[in-house]
């Protein structure tokens, strides 16, 4: 089986973001870049399903600018066999992004696209469920567990009143939860290794999908602050502030 | 043109983001109509019914629809949705799920997680964990959003909206429902109490879990925890408040043995009074904390209990 991966490049998960001065957008200037943690969970369940024999090939994908290719060879050298960088505009929307994976999952004709439930930069949590509405394949979010049988997957997914488990037809479209896995870190050799794999570099215009953008950023402003707080000396000043001045109990 | 808000329910009882969506809905100045999705009871219908500035409630009401499926829940919405200027599902596990299904389908740009209305056509949304807030204007025709619903307040229930029933039974061939493993509890829901209490990796173990637990029966609050105590086992995944988690804004929120990494804080920090209960002075929970105390949450605890 083939297994496709879509990962993308955010800003580190541990850097506090900065808005710019004229509310345009975050300050990414120099930040810190990574693979977002939910497409790293992604390769690591790819690359456990070949170890285990059920995939054979693990292509990962990237749309964005040309320094996403870092991120490529970061999947590579967690195990993915080889690479395709899309070059479009890092902003993408959702539905954009899922338009030309749609096209590459025609290319390609994998059995199962594995991508994160959300990037932590955008926090849309869109993109797997409209691939698998584009493609018509039916969809497996926020997956905490997932178990290939045959021509069925298993996926357990997290949901809000504790886990729900769904067999899927495949091919399938799985998206990531943060208990999936824990992603394994890439080796030196592996390291090495990644940057002989191969990596096709396509642009956005060969797959011809439009990718004008119905939704406009206005501004993008820093959220309120909390006023700096207090600190009391035991539970009875506690208790008493929180029924006295903040009045929340009583 | 109206508005369609899909309800979020559990088959047997209305959820109380419904009325948070029929909330948001009411800034949008039009025609409110509510879809309801699922295999559900009459009350889950009359509930909605009620529910203030609510025309008209639509009810697919079939067994094909009972574990709101993605697949057949999406093309559903989609048959629905003609016509309307602005679909809205709450950020639940379930409206996340199929609304994004909803917007390819329709080929629009989906509006996620938005914590305010500007305008008919302009939105509110936080984005990089709530570390920048997001105002975006969209040329769309139909708007398709999910809501933080904890931004939005409950309209009450004193309507009457006429009640219609649906026929379109869509199969989900390719997707199966298998098993549910629900969490059991008598508090109140997470993303619906007025007080939280959550502890962390301070905590130590599940076990001690237990001392959160009389606490929260005096005060009437649900238990949450940060992803930290989650991925150690402590207590499972759908406790998690943060990003990835639930997003709660309660009147009080303790965090108890919680350091406040970006990740936690961007499901708790709208919450109207946050008190924080760690041994190390320099956590950066204390810097969103309104009150807090330095010491250990295990001589803490008990003392707090007691005095309540």
């Amino acid at each position: 089986m083939k297994i496709l991966v879509p990962v993308k490049r955010v800003i580190d998960y541990n850097v506090k973001v900065r808005v710019k001065a004229d509310e345009s957008g975050v300050d990414l200037t120099n930040a810190k870049m990574a693979l977002n943690p939910f497409c790293e969970i992604a390769v690591e369940e790819a690359v456990r399903l070949k170890e285990k024999g059920v995939a054979n090939e693990i292509v990962v994908v990237s749309i964005g600018d040309k320094a996403c290719q870092e991120q490529l060879r970061t999947a590579l050298a967690l195990g993915a066999d080889r690479a395709v960088h899309i070059e479009a505009d890092p902003q993408l929307s959702s539905l954009h992004v899922a338009k030309l994976l749609h096209k590459l999952y025609e290319q390609e004709a994998p059995q199962l696209v594995i991508l994160g439930k959300q990037s932590i930069d955008s926090d849309n949590n869109q993109t797997g469920q409209m691939l698998a509405a584009l493609t018509g394949l039916p969809q497996g979010t926020f997956a905490s567990e997932v178990v290939i049988e045959g021509n069925k997957i298993n996926v357990t997914r997290e949901v809000d009143g504790g886990l729900q488990t769904v067999t899927l037809t495949l091919p399938a479209i799985v998206t990531t939860d943060l208990r999936l896995n824990e992603p394994r870190y890439a080796s030196l050799p592996n390291i090495m290794k990644a940057k002989r794999k191969p990596m096709d570099v396509k642009t956005a215009a060969e797959f011809g999908v439009d990718l004008t953008s119905k939704v406009h950023v206005v501004n993008v402003a820093p959220p309120a602050q909390r006023q700096g707080g207090v600190k009391v000396a035991d539970v009875a000043e506690l208790i008493a502030k929180l029924k006295n001045e903040a009045k929340v109990i009583s | 043109m109206s508005i369609l808000i899909i309800a979020e329910h559990d088959n047997s009882q209305l959820k109380p983001e419904t009325a948070k969506l029929a909330g948001a809905a009411s800034k949008l100045n039009s025609d409110v109509h509510v879809l309801i999705v699922g295999d559900v009871s009459d009350d889950v219908v009359s509930k909605a019914a009620k529910l203030h500035g609510v025309s008209k409630v639509l009810v697919a009401s079939h067994e094909v629809y009972a574990h709101q499926l993605a697949e057949n829940t999406a093309d559903l919405v989609v048959s629905v949705a003609q016509g309307y200027s602005h679909v809205l599902a709450a950020a639940t596990t379930t409206g996340k799920n199929f609304m994004p299904r909803v917007a390819a389908l329709l080929d629009v740009e989906q509006i996620s997680d938005i914590t305010d209305i500007a305008a008919d056509n302009t939105f509110v949304r936080p984005i990089y964990a709530g570390n920048a807030i997001a105002t975006v204007k969209s040329e769309e025709t139909i708007h398709i959003l999910t809501v933080r619903t904890s931004a939005f307040d409950a309209v009450p229930d004193d309507g009457s909206a006429d009640i219609v029933q649906l026929d379109t039974v869509i199969p989900s061939a390719h997707s199966v429902f298998v098993s549910a493993s629900l969490t059991e509890s008598e508090r109140p829901e997470l993303t619906a109490a007025d007080v939280i209490i959550s502890g962390g990796r301070g905590m130590q173990s599940g076990d001690n879990f237990s001392l959160l637990e009389g606490i929260a029966d005096k005060l009437g609050a649900a238990i949450g925890a940060s992803r930290a105590a989650v991925d150690a086992g402590f207590v499972p995944n759908d406790m998690q408040v943060g990003q990835t988690g639930k997003i709660v804004a309660p009147q009080l929120y303790i965090a108890v043995g919680i350091s406040g990494a970006i990740q936690h804080l961007a499901g708790m920090k709208d919450s109207k009074v946050i008190v924080a209960i760690n041994k190390d002075e320099e956590a950066p929970i204390f810097q969103v904390a309104d009150y807090g105390l330095v010491g250990d949450l295990f001589d803490i605890l008990p003392q707090f209990e007691q005095a309540l």
